[in-house]
C-alpha cells in the first residue's frame, strides 16, 4: 500500500497539497505586497530615524575626529599630575587648525558641556596664540589661563576620548562618571531630572487616577441610558475629542486665570477672599486639571466599548440571586468592565507620559515634565544628542507599557469613536 | 433612567449622587469649550466677561476680534491657515492611500507576522509625538526636507496612518469575503473587484480614517515646531504663539471657528458611522 497512489490530484496532476501550500504562499505574499508600500514608507521616515537618534545619543566621534593628535598623546597620561609637555604640544597644533579651519566654537560647546568655564578658556587661549612662540607650549597655554595648569580641565578632555559614550545617559538620571571613572551622583543642589522623572510619572498615574474614577460613572451611565439619550450625551465626549489640543487648553487657560471664571466662582461662594485669589495656572494644578479633561474621552471610549456589551441582564441575575445592588455590580459587573479599564488606563498612561503641549502652556516652572525638558535641550541649549538619549529613555519606559497593552488589549482592538 | 416604586431610600439618594456626579463630570468636558464662544466677541481686551457683557448689553459685544482674524494688518492668520489646509489635505491623501491599502494586507488572514508588523504600523500614534518630533526632524534635516511643505506633509503622513490603518481593519473585520470570491468567479481582475466591490463597502470607514488623519494633521503642533520655517506656519504653531505670548481676543475668535470646525467634522463622522454599521449589519 503507497501513500502515492492515493494522493488526491488537481486537475493538472499536482497534488492537492502541495498545490494549496502554493496558493497559501501566493497569497501569503501578496498580503505581504499590500502592506509592504506603508511598511516601507515608515521604515525609512519614522523606523530609521529612531535609530539615528539611538546613534546620535551616544555618537562622540566629534570630538575625537577634532583633536587626534591630542588624545593619540594622551593616551600614555595616568591622569593623576597634569600631563607633560607633549600633550600640550599635541593640543596646541590640534587647536590651531581648528581655528584656522573656524570650527573651534563646536570644540568649544562640546567641551564645555562636560566642564563648565572650558569655553572661556579656549576663547582667551585662541586670542593668545597668535602670539606664541616656538617650544614650551606647556608654560605658553598655563600662562594664559590659571585653568589651564588645573588638572581637572584635562581630565575632562581626556573623557572625551572614546569615539562613542553612554555619558548623556548618565546625565539624564542625574549621574557622571568622576575622575576616577566611577559612576556617581551629582551633587544634590544640581539633580533636575530626577525631579522631572519622578514627576512625569506621578502626574501620568494621577491623571490615569483621575480619569478612571471621573469615565467610569459616565461611561456606565452612557452604556445603560436608552440609545436617544445616549447619543446626545455621547456628544459631550466626541466633541472635545475632535476639538483641537490648542483650543481645549486655551480654554483652561482663560478659566484658570487669576481673574477667570473658577477663581470669580470660588469667591463668589466663598471660598476664598477676593484678595487673595489662588494661582491656579502655570502650576501643577494647572496641569493636572487640563491634562484630566483633554484625555478623559481617551478612558471614556474603551470603556465605554466593553461596558455595552456586558448584558444588564446579568446584574438582575446577581440582584434576584439575592445580592444588594452594591454587591451585585462588584462580583458582577466590575470583573466583566476589568479589559475596559485596563485599555483605558494603558491608554491614558501612555499618552499622558509624553505630553507636551499642555504642561508647556498651563504647567509653568513647578508643572512642566520630561518632554518639556527634551524639547528645551533640542531648541535652547542645542545639545542634541542629550536630547535624544533623554528621548529615547522616555521612549523605553513608553515600549514597555505599549508590550503590556498589545498583550493585554491587542494594538487592532483599539476603537476609535 | 427611572427608579422602581420598591426602590429602597438609600439605593434612592445613591442613585442621585450617581447622577450628580455623572452631570458634573460631562459640564466638566463640555464647558469648557463654551467659555470661548462669549468671549470672542468681547468688546474690549480682557480675556474676563466685562459687566457690560454680564448685563448682556449689545455694546459689549463685537465682532472686532473676527475681523482682525481675517483682515488685520501683519496678521498671520491668512498664510497659517492656507498652509494648514494645503498640508493636512495632502497629508490626509497620502495616510488614506497607504493606510487603505495596507489595511487591506493586515485583515487577510495570510498576513504573516500579522502582530509585530501592526505594532509597528500602530506604533506613531503611541509614540510620545516629542519623540516622533525629535527624530523625523533628524531625518528631514539629513534630507533636505526641513522647512518644506513636502517634509512637514511627509512627517504628517507619519503620524495619519495609524488611524486610517485602525479604522479601516476594523471596517473589514465585519467584510464579508465571498462577495469579492463572487465577482471574482464572474470574472472580474482584482483592481475592478477592489473598486466596484471592496471600496464602496469600505467607504464608511476609509472616509472616517481620513477624517481622522485630517484632523491629526490640522492639529499637530510639536512635529511641525521642529519642521517649520517662516514660510511653513500653521494655524496650531500660530496658536501656540499667541497663547505663550500673549492670549489675545483673536485667538479665540480663531479657537471658535476651529470648534465649529471641529463639530462639522464630529456629526460627519458620526454619520459616517452609523451607515458604516447600517451597511455590515451590525444592529444595536
Amino acid at each position: 500500500m503507497s501513500s502515492e497512489t492515493n494522493k488526491i490530484l488537481t486537475t493538472d496532476g499536482i497534488p492537492l497539497e502541495e498545490s494549496l501550500k502554493k496558493a497559501e504562499k501566493k497569497n501569503k505574499i501578496k498580503a505581504f505586497l499590500l502592506v509592504a508600500p506603508l511598511l516601507l514608507f515608515l521604515i525609512i521616515t519614522y523606523v530609521f530615524p529612531i535609530g539615528d537618534m539611538l546613534f546620535r545619543s551616544v555618537d562622540d566621534r566629534m570630538v575625537t575626529n577634532m583633536l587626534p593628535k591630542t588624545f593619540k598623546a594622551m593616551e600614555k597620561w595616568d591622569g593623576k599630575e597634569l600631563p607633560d609637555e607633549k600633550v600640550f604640544e599635541a593640543f596646541y597644533f590640534d587647536y590651531k587648525k581648528l581655528v584656522e579651519e573656524k570650527t573651534f566654537g563646536k570644540l568649544a560647546t562640546q567641551l564645555n558641556y562636560e566642564k563648565n568655564g572650558f569655553k572661556s578658556i579656549l576663547k582667551k587661549l585662541k586670542r593668545k596664540m597668535k602670539k606664541f612662540e616656538e617650544g614650551n607650549y606647556k608654560e605658553q597655554i598655563m600662562g594664559v589661563h590659571k585653568r589651564w595648569a588645573n588638572v581637572e580641565y584635562w581630565r575632562a578632555l581626556k573623557r572625551r576620548t572614546p569615539a562613542y559614550t553612554y555619558s548623556k545617559y548618565l546625565k539624564g538620571v542625574d549621574m557622571y562618571e568622576n575622575e576616577d571613572g566611577k559612576i556617581v551622583q551629582v551633587p544634590e543642589d544640581r539633580r533636575v531630572h530626577k525631579i522631572l522623572w519622578v514627576r512625569t510619572i506621578e502626574v501620568a498615574f494621577f491623571v490615569t487616577v483621575l480619569c478612571f474614577l471621573m469615565a467610569y460613572p459616565i461611561a456606565h451611565l452612557l452604556a445603560t441610558l436608552p440609545m436617544k439619550y445616549s447619543n446626545l450625551l455621547m456628544i459631550c465626549v466626541l466633541l472635545p475629542f475632535w476639538t483641537s489640543l490648542l483650543v481645549r487648553t486655551a480654554s483652561w487657560m482663560i478659566l484658570l486665570q487669576q481673574q477667570g471664571i473658577v477663581n470669580d466662582f470660588f469667591v463668589w461662594i466663598g471660598l476664598v477672599s477676593d484678595d487673595n485669589r489662588p494661582e491656579m495656572m502655570y502650576n501643577k494644578t494647572g496641569t493636572y486639571v487640563a491634562m484630566t479633561q483633554i484625555l478623559l474621552p481617551f478612558m471614556v471610549l474603551p470603556l465605554y466599548s466593553v461596558m455595552k456589551t456586558i448584558s444588564p441582564s446579568l446584574m438582575r441575575a446577581g440582584k434576584s440571586l439575592g445580592g444588594t445592588p452594591f454587591v451585585a455590580f462588584w462580583k458582577v459587573y466590575f470583573p466583566l468592565t476589568i479589559p475596559g479599564i485596563g485599555a483605558g488606563c494603558l491608554l491614558v498612561f501612555i499618552l499622558a507620559i509624553g505630553y507636551y503641549i499642555t504642561p508647556a502652556l498651563v504647567g509653568g516652572a513647578s508643572g512642566t515634565l520630561i518632554s518639556n525638558q527634551i524639547a528645551y535641550h533640542m531648541k535652547s541649549t542645542l545639545d542634541w544628542s542629550f536630547a535624544s538619549a533623554m528621548g529615547l529613555m522616555l521612549l523605553t519606559g513608553v515600549l514597555v507599557i505599549y508590550w503590556i497593552y498589545n498583550k493585554l488589549v491587542g494594538v487592532d482592538n483599539i476603537k476609535l469613536g | 433612567m427611572a427608579l422602581p416604586k420598591y426602590t429602597e431610600p438609600h439605593y434612592r439618594i445613591w442613585h442621585y449622587f450617581y447622577l450628580t456626579i455623572c452631570t458634573f463630570v460631562f459640564f466638566f468636558l463640555i464647558a469648557p469649550l463654551f467659555v470661548i464662544f462669549p468671549l470672542s466677541f468681547n468688546a474690549e481686551e480682557f480675556l474676563v466677561f466685562s459687566d457690560g457683557m454680564k448685563r448682556l448689553d449689545p455694546d459689549a459685544f463685537s465682532l472686532r476680534w473676527y475681523q482682525d482674524m481675517v483682515y488685520g494688518t501683519k496678521n498671520p492668520w491668512g498664510l497659517a491657515a492656507k498652509n494648514s489646509f494645503i498640508i493636512a489635505i495632502f497629508a490626509t491623501l497620502g495616510s488614506v492611500l497607504l493606510g487603505t491599502v495596507a489595511a487591506l494586507g493586515l485583515s487577510s488572514r495570510h498576513m504573516p507576522y500579522k502582530g509585530i508588523i501592526m505594532a509597528t504600523l500602530i506604533s506613531p500614534m503611541i509614540v510620545p509625538l516629542i519623540i516622533s518630533g525629535v527624530a523625523i526632524f533628524f531625518f528631514m534635516a539629513k534630507v533636505g526636507l526641513a522647512a518644506t511643505h513636502t517634509g512637514i506633509i511627509l512627517a504628517h503622513i507619519v503620524l495619519g496612518t495609524p488611524f486610517v490603518v485602525i479604522t479601516v481593519t476594523a471596517t473589514l473585520s465585519g467584510f464579508d469575503h465571498s462577495v469579492t470570491r463572487a465577482a471574482s468567479s464572474l470574472g472580474s481582475d482584482p483592481v475592478n473587484t477592489f473598486m466596484k466591490i471592496t471600496l464602496p463597502l469600505i467607504l464608511p470607514g476609509v472616509i472616517s480614517g481620513g477624517l481622522f488623519a485630517f484632523v491629526t494633521s490640522f492639529d499637530e503642533v510639536v512635529v511641525v515646531l521642529f519642521l517649520a520655517g517662516l514660510d511653513n506656519t500653521t494655524i496650531p504653531i500660530q496658536m501656540w504663539t499667541g497663547l505663550r505670548e500673549q492670549l489675545s481676543p483673536t485667538i479665540l475668535a480663531v479657537a471658535t471657528c476651529l470648534i465649529v470646525l471641529s463639530t462639522l467634522i464630529l456629526v460627519t463622522a458620526e454619520l459616517l458611522r452609523r451607515r458604516s454599521e447600517r451597511i455590515r449589519g451590525i444592529n444595536r
